[in-house]
């Protein structure tokens, strides 16, 4: 099959995916409808795999669907960083499905149908995303992957979580259509077009103070990455059933916000250009400020998902300050934290939702013990916790290991003291967890419980798994990244 | 074009003129409403001709009982008049596929021929001020569709629907007769009521007081016909207590279609020879537009009653229009014409899709609409689709207009700037207004056991075909984009 047959499979797969995730759904009953999840996601990760090799070899395969006005595309270009969100994002929608199977069933949530059909179209848009040649191609997606996500935060449907998903999409929509976009527009109308070029179409066109406010239009913008002060959507997103949280507000929508971030920093601006331009030197700063707020704030959560929420916010920070820290070496490490974190993030996530089923318990207090009632569980979560701290033999010290690097190369300060101070809090609020999981005994009266559900285990594990291996086998992902700032150079 | 094709300019308004004369006759069940229908697509089509026919910014002239202008009635039909001819017929038919239930509803079936009857009139009206090459003829076509208006709106079983009427009864007159005046005074100077005789004649007396005055008179007059901020306090009423159908006709075009002679008066007669007169829009037209924009959603976010809440997002969304015709330029110009095309298509989907909801819940408030997603879902993805239109979500049409009215803004520096500002505060705006409606649609728990209705197949094909073209026309806009263009170049090309 042609490349360009590849990216429309890719995009129509999880669409048709969704078509028939309903019709099974109504018509043939749950085993059905799963089935068709899981056919879907195995074709839509065995599609997307099938450019990764291509991708790899240094093919840039693109594809221009239609041209909506005079220079103004639905295109899409696929590169390193895009091949990585989306291999990432199908692969692990496969695992997620296998936990949500184990999660929705052991729980009894109602409406699973509309939460399966909206899972399938929240990838599609993520896949858009990833795969976007330019601009506005990538802002069409990026606000169909909001509106698609907004049911399943919802999912509920009581008030406390309307009210939460309101402000999810109240957040997520003003800060695209308020900022994101006149940003878009600024930069057509400044570059006559916005498509993504390595070394950037901004060069020459922009300079001075105008180079900074269009970055913070741009970073601000893209709610979805949660740079403070807009990351409020996150915690309250968390109302959303935890295989939601798992694999979109941990990977698929908030690596969608700094792998856009990350995108325009390299495609639009440049990093050579904004490194030579000193009104953009800020974005470091606000970056280290929500690593070390969203930590603080973490330190003080007693809600276990609230906790990772924080977690989450701090650690994509991580990403965006280290695009920002304009060094190639930075920017590897930026595309392998997305990836790093990923594993890490849902592996913690799959863990806080099978405490839930198994045992109904959701905040932290109530967790001494548990270690010895779930021990798989729990390996599990710690494996997950030692990856945020970035402890070696977990992924999470890969991609700290680039990002200091760079931080070196740079001579940014600021950065550096982040990352150890970052460091320091969240062993400081992991290890806690983690003490109290193992070693506290158990207080008496609670449920008598055992794991949750096999498959929920099994995928947590899977993830768990793919945290170690990760530390170990890296060599071709950064390899794959590599090609982006070896082009440049 | 011959044979029965050169005669398409007058058919437009005969067919269903002709029609409203017999539809009265046609009491037995149904047999109206199908002859309405037919002369209404058979307009449609009628009008896609015309716009075949213009594309490439051709102007068709045609000058009725073959009488040559200014001496007969000269019809002319230009990229401009073809896409409002587009937006009215089509919304008609739709609204008339997409309404039948809910008027059934509203009223007693051995009324409905008249009621039929009275809509091809404001159709064949709406459609003859389009048509229409002179001053006078689009006054009589204003009063026929104004006339046959207020029937449509008072018809429905509300009784708040008459205060409303009478309202909009003495403001529409006060409208139209400023403008006859305004037309008079013109007539006494230049002795021409034809658009293009005047264009030129108007020249030699330009400087004249009576000239002066004639202008702000039809200014004025139009304005308050199309409920241009402040003057559109007839609009809100009115579309909320008229029946649903007539709300989603008129919603999508009448105001509309006054906007249209307001431009096409200004641009053609007035901006190329008044001195000075290019101030009217950057004073007071644009101030205006902005406030209408601004005040028009902030209202909206408050209104309990969610037809009251889409008729002030209407006179926000008539701000967009006059906004973009407000900067004088191509890109302008393009916003708004388009905006035109667009916003008919948002909003005449949210009064359809409005129109199915009121068949399974008490009314139309906020509260009582309350879990009616649950009882009629397609209907209510449908009402998503449109409401994001309306907001200007990527890949909606909306979205197209908000592109060009933005770029126009950023041609004009730090004013546009704080116009884009305004823009999406707006759109903001709008998506706070929209989302009530859509929460309490989808997650409100119904107050009381509401009635079950299941959306009729005519209503559900004519909604959906709206929400479709809603997300057509945002990924391919090439048609409505490139008649206001051509609409846009025309009217620019008589500034000289």
């Amino acid at each position: 099959m042609s490349v360009e047959n590849l990216i429309l499979m890719a995009l129509v797969v999880p669409l048709a995916g969704a078509l028939g995730i309903g019709l099974a759904g109504r018509y043939l009953g749950p085993n059905a409808r799963e089935t068709v999840t899981f056919v879907t996601a195995g074709l839509l990760a065995a599609t997307v795999w099938q450019i990764v090799p291509l991708v790899y070899n240094g093919e840039r395969p693109g594809l221009v669907l239609a041209e909506i006005l005079p220079g103004i595309e639905i295109a899409f270009r696929i590169e390193p960083l895009g091949m990585m969100f989306a291999a990432l994002a199908s692969s692990l929608w496969i695992v997620n499905s296998i936990y949500s199977v184990g999660y929705m069933r052991g729980n009894n949530e109602r409406n699973q149908t509309r939460f399966y059909v909206m899972f399938a179209v929240s990838l599609a848009a993520a896949i858009g995303i990833a795969f976007a040649g330019n601009l506005i191609t990538l802002f069409l997606f990026y606000e169909a992957l909001t509106l698609a996500t907004y049911p399943l935060v919802a999912h509920k449907g009581d008030k406390a979580t309307v009210r939460s998903a309101r402000i999810y999409l109240g957040v997520l929509l003003s800060t695209s259509i308020g900022l994101l976009l006149p940003a878009i527009i600024w930069t057509y109308s400044v570059a006559g077009t916005g498509d993504f070029v390595l070394g950037g179409i901004l060069d020459g066109k922009l300079e001075g103070a105008a180079v900074g406010l269009l970055l913070g239009l741009f970073v601000f913008g893209i709610g979805k990455a949660a740079v403070m002060p807009v990351h409020r959507w996150l915690p309250a997103a968390m109302v959303a059933p935890t295989p939601v949280s798992a694999l979109l507000h941990a990977v698929a929508v908030v690596k969608a916000g700094v792998f856009t971030v990350t995108k325009v920093i390299v495609y639009i601006f440049g990093i050579d250009f904004l490194f030579a331009e000193p009104s953009s030197s800020w974005l470091v700063y606000a970056a280290s400020f929500t690593i070390i707020a969203a930590s603080i704030v973490a330190l003080r959560q007693k809600n276990l998902k609230r906790l990772l929420a924080y977690s989450t916010i701090a650690q994509l920070s991580y990403v965006v300050m280290a695009a920002a820290i304009l060094k190639p070496l930075a920017e590897i490490g930026a595309a392998i934290h997305m990836l790093a974190h990923a594993f890490g993030k849902i592996t913690l996530f799959f863990a806080a939702g099978a405490i839930y089923v198994a045992a109904k318990k959701t905040e932290l207090p109530q967790l001494a013990g548990i270690g010895r009632r779930m021990p798989i569980t729990m390996t599990a979560f710690t494996i997950g916790a030692l990856s945020m701290i970035g402890v070696p033999p977990t992924a999470g010290f890969v991609s700290k290991w680039y990002i200091l690097a760079g931080a070196f190369e740079a001579d940014n300060y600021v950065a550096l003291f982040t990352i150890i101070a970052s460091t320091v809090l969240n062993a400081a609020y992991f290890l806690p967890i983690i003490y109290a999981v193992w070693f506290v005994k158990e207080s008496e009266g609670g449920p008598d419980h055992g794991e949750a559900p096999w498959p929920a285990v099994l995928a947590l594990s899977i993830t768990a798994a793919l945290t170690i291996l990760f530390f170990l086998f890296n060599g071709p992902a950064i390899a794959l990244e590599r090609q982006v700032v070896e082009a440049l150079s | 074009m011959n044979g029965i094709n050169a005669h398409l300019p007058a058919l437009q308004v005969v067919v269903p003129m002709l029609t409203a004369a017999f539809v009265v006759l046609l009491q037995p069940r149904g047999l109206a409403w199908a002859a309405a229908t037919a002369a209404s697509l058979m307009s449609f089509l009628i009008a896609v001709q015309l716009t075949l026919a213009v594309a490439g910014g051709a102007t068709l002239t045609y000058a009725m009982g073959s009488w040559p202008a200014p001496y007969g009635i000269a019809l002319e039909i230009d990229s401009f008049s073809a896409l409002l001819l587009l937006v009215i017929t089509g919304a008609s038919t739709l609204a008339l596929i997409g309404g039948k239930a809910s008027l059934e509803s509203q009223m007693q079936s051995d009324r409905q021929p008249y009621y039929f009857s009275a809509w091809l009139l404001a159709l064949a009206g709406l459609c003859g001020i389009v048509v229409a090459g002179d001053a006078f003829n689009i006054f009589v076509f204003m009063e026929i569709s104004s006339l046959a208006s207020y029937i449509l709106i008072a018809g429905g079983p509300d009784k708040r629907a008459l205060p409303a009427v009478f309202k909009y009864l003495i403001m529409g007159t006060i409208g139209a007769t400023f403008y006859l005046i305004g037309v008079g005074l013109i007539y006494m100077m230049t002795g021409t009521l034809n658009l293009h005789d005047m264009e030129v004649l108007i020249a030699n007396v330009s400087d004249q007081r009576p000239i002066l005055a004639a202008a702000g008179f039809i200014t004025v007059g139009l304005a308050l016909k199309a409920a241009v901020f402040p003057l559109h306090v007839w609009l809100p009423n009115a579309y909320t207590y008229a029946p649903h159908m007539a709300t989603a006709f008129l919603a999508a075009c009448a105001t509309k279609v006054s906007l249209y002679v307001l431009l096409r008066f200004d641009f053609f007669v007035f901006q190329g020879n008044l001195d000075g007169h290019a101030f009217q829009f950057t004073a007071y037209l644009m101030p205006l537009a902005i406030l209408g924009i601004v005040i028009g959603s902030a209202v909206a976010l408050f209104e309990q009653n969610v037809k009251r809440l889409f008729a002030f997002s209407s006179v926000a969304q008539i701000g967009y229009i006059m906004l973009g015709a407000s900067f004088v330029s191509i890109l302008g110009l393009t916003a708004g014409i388009v905006h035109i095309f667009n916003h008919a298509l948002a909003k005449g989907g949210i009064f359809l899709a409005l129109g199915a909801f009121a068949l399974s819940a008490k009314s139309l408030r906020i509260d009582d609409i309350a879990g009616v997603a649950k009882r009629m879902p397609w209907t209510f993805a449908a009402f998503v689709i449109a409401g994001l239109s309306l907001i200007g979500i990527p890949g909606t049409a909306g979205f197209i207009s908000k592109w060009y009215l933005i770029n126009a803004a950023l041609e004009h520096g730090s004013l546009g700037i704080a116009l884009i500002v305004v823009i999406l505060l707006s759109s903001l705006m709008a998506v706070v207004y929209v989302w009530r409606v859509v929460e309490a649609a989808a997650f409100g728990e119904p107050a009381t056991a509401a009635p079950i209705a299941k959306i009729q197949p005519a209503a559900f094909i004519a909604l959906w075909t709206v929400a479709i073209l809603n997300i057509v026309f945002g990924l391919a806009p090439d048609l409505p984009v490139s008649l206001a263009t051509d609409a846009s170049n025309i009217l620019l090309g008589h500034l000289r």
